[in-house]
């Protein structure tokens, strides 16, 4: 198989994967390295450069992280289960899409503006993406192609993704349960031995104690929080 | 009026693919802006906005009165068209079907907001009805607009007749709202010509309409407050001074031209395909877009009468452009002739572009101003192409 996109780094200002005559999978197949394959096909690849490459992690995005459609909270458990059969699989999310300044917190999450940043930083060479919206995959697949030598594997809920290495459409919580499947599979032949166990703690994140918690503690979530009537918060962004 | 007094209607919600392709049509004659309007009562349309200008104003008058038959939810005449465009933008965040349509000067005051609608990604529907834009002041057809929308980023298709007025706009919601295109797609015809003159245009039943949209369906959050995602903020400025931000604003603009290559499938399902084909492997071909096409077209029946090596391609889809598809239509042409309404000749410099003898396109025969194109001007051109002795006197 000719592959039409590689893992990166691509250079500078790299031409996307649709103007390279990519064109997104059919109902019922999958892309890999840009061709068109069938789900179990992409899955295998990807399952491999998870399994080989360092640093795997997932990269969850808003659409897996808030429980607000029918579906998503059996999409999510999956997830999960997902990366406990990954050994030292990370999950690092995309809570939102804004730019992060002053400064990201490249342990804690990803962004669309500047992904490198947390790719390079946590030297991250395989990645999936999964419930991100799709324009924001798009750009963040791209970059990470042009800067990084990272495998990414898109998991999408539409039609997925050109400028990923490994892309699956129409993905719902049983492609996700055989894609973990297909992990293990991999695993064993390659003779990785692994037991799930609870990931570290992460060093970023300070202690949390909930018992005094106030929208304040929320940061730039506080709007997901009902305020109290009469209470008024002054700061905003 | 309030949404109180207007009738509340039952429709069948179909799919695009049946709306245009299997549902019974029935045969009515009408004007280009009676076609619009009958396009946008059939699409499920939840909101129109828009300023008046001819003879886009025909269309719109038209889309109120479907408004306040029950068909449209929402309805109102903005401040002018650089507010009507920038409403669209808002009312695109709130997740519903929209639609506006303006001519000319029109397009040319909100183009600062339409230009930053494929950047936004707002799946919206706007009708061209080609004006004069500029000075003296006309209210005449010439689609040298066209021309200021090619880098919009927006999909662009371009109708020859009421039926196409008709047809492309339906196509047209279908096309922006999905996931893999998301972008604005303009309906191009040209006032007058189209909009004040009728024709024929074979119809669906109005009982029938376009399955309601779906805001959580799109490449962005939707701006659902009862769900979290939406409290995302999308489109944040990215204007900080650092390589990064320019990164993201490059890929950002990469995105959106492949969103628009990504319709060409749609244009393929919906419409046929972005060009229309007669006669390839003609010595001459006449190539053009819009109205202008309706004339070549009929210039090739009259060539094909006198037995000349002559054919006929129509473009409908300006963007994304059909280069591979013109390419291969043009392949073996000794010459290429391409009919417009505009004095710059844009459709002339895209298909120049496209294939690798540029030189064998003829540059016109052009008119402007609100002109007429008679048939005899590109008879005269495929008579001098052919080296033919002919006594048009023009």
């Amino acid at each position: 198989m000719s592959k039409i996109v590689e893992v990166g780094p691509a250079g500078y200002m790299p031409q996307s994967a649709p103007s390279m005559g990519v064109e997104l999978a059919p109902e019922g197949s999958a892309l890999l390295y840009g061709n068109t394959v069938t789900p179990e096909e992409a899955m295998r690849d990807a399952a491999i450069a998870l399994l080989t490459r360092k640093n795997p992690t997932i990269f969850p995005g808003p659409q897996v992280l808030w429980d607000w459609k029918e579906d998503v909270a059996e999409k999510s458990a999956a997830i999960l289960d997902l990366a406990s059969e990954i050994p030292n699989c990370k999950i690092i999310p995309m809570p939102d899409y804004r730019p992060k300044y002053p400064k990201i917190d490249v342990k804690a999450e990803i962004n669309p503006n500047h992904p490198n940043l947390t790719i390079l930083d946590n030297r991250i060479e395989a990645c999936i993406f999964v419930g991100v919206h799709c324009h924001y995959a798009n750009l963040t697949l791209r970059m990470i192609r042009a800067g990084t030598n990272c495998y990414t594997v898109a998991l999408c809920a539409y039609m997925g993704h050109e400028e990923a290495m490994a892309s699956i459409r129409d993905l719902h919580a049983s492609d996700i349960a055989k894609f973990k499947e297909i992990v293990i599979e991999e695993r064993n032949k390659l003779g990785i031995k692994w037991e799930t166990t609870l990931p570290p703690e992460n060093p970023s994140l300070p202690k949390e104690d909930n018992s005094t918690l106030s929208p304040a503690d929320y940061g730039e979530y506080r709007s997901l929080i009902m305020t109290k009537k009469g209470e008024h918060i002054t700061d905003s962004e | 009026m309030s949404a109180m007094t207007r009738p509340v209607l039952n429709k069948k919600q179909v799919e695009m693919n049946y709306l245009l392709h299997e549902a019974p049509r029935e045969k009515h004659f009408i004007t280009g802006a009676q076609a619009m309007s009958e396009a946008v009562k059939r699409a499920n349309v939840d909101m129109a906005i828009a300023y008046p200008i001819t003879p886009q104003s025909e269309v719109m008058h038209l889309v109120g009165d479907v408004f306040a038959q029950g068909h449209i939810k929402e309805y109102y005449r903005a401040e002018e068209e650089l507010g009507t465009m920038s409403a669209i933008a808002g009312a695109s965040r709130a997740g519903v079907r929209l639609f506006t349509a303006t001519s000319g000067p029109g397009l040319i005051r909100g183009l600062e907001a339409i230009a930053s609608w494929p950047g936004h990604r707002v799946p919206a529907v706007l009708g061209i009805l080609t004006r004069v834009i500029n000075a003296p002041l006309s209210i005449q057809p010439d689609n040298l607009e066209m021309a200021y929308m090619l880098y919009s980023g927006a999909v662009m298709l371009h109708a020859e007749n009421q039926q196409d007025t008709f047809d492309f706009t339906l196509a047209a919601f279908a096309i922006a709202e999905k996931v893999d295109v998301y972008i604005p797609v303009a309906v191009a015809t040209e006032g007058f010509f189209v909009t004040h003159a009728k024709g024929y245009v074979n119809m669906m039943s109005e009982d029938l309409v376009y399955k309601e949209f779906d805001p959580v369906a799109s490449p962005v959050p939707a701006m659902d407050n009862e769900t979290p995602p939406a409290r995302i903020q999308r489109d944040a400025p990215v204007q900080k001074s650092n390589f990064m931000s320019y990164l993201i604003h490059s890929v950002w603009q990469q995105e959106i031209w492949d969103s628009n290559s990504r319709a060409m499938k749609y244009i393929y399902e919906y419409l046929g395909g972005p060009i229309e084909v007669q006669n390839p492997g003609s010595d001459i071909m006449i190539l053009a877009s819009g109205c202008a096409a309706a004339q070549a077209r009929e210039a090739h029946r009259y060539a094909q009468e006198e037995g000349l090596s002559v054919g006929f391609v129509k473009v409908k889809a300006i963007r994304p452009f059909p280069k591979n598809e013109i390419r291969e239509a043009l392949k073996s042409a000794k010459k290429v002739i391409v009919p417009e309404h505009n004095i710059v000749g844009w459709l002339c410099t895209e298909v120049k572009a496209a294939i690798p003898n540029g030189g064998i396109v003829l540059e016109g025969p052009r008119v402007f101003g609100g002109m007429t194109l008679p048939v005899e001007l590109i008879m005269f051109e495929i008579y001098e192409a052919l080296g033919i002795e002919h006594n048009i006197k023009l």
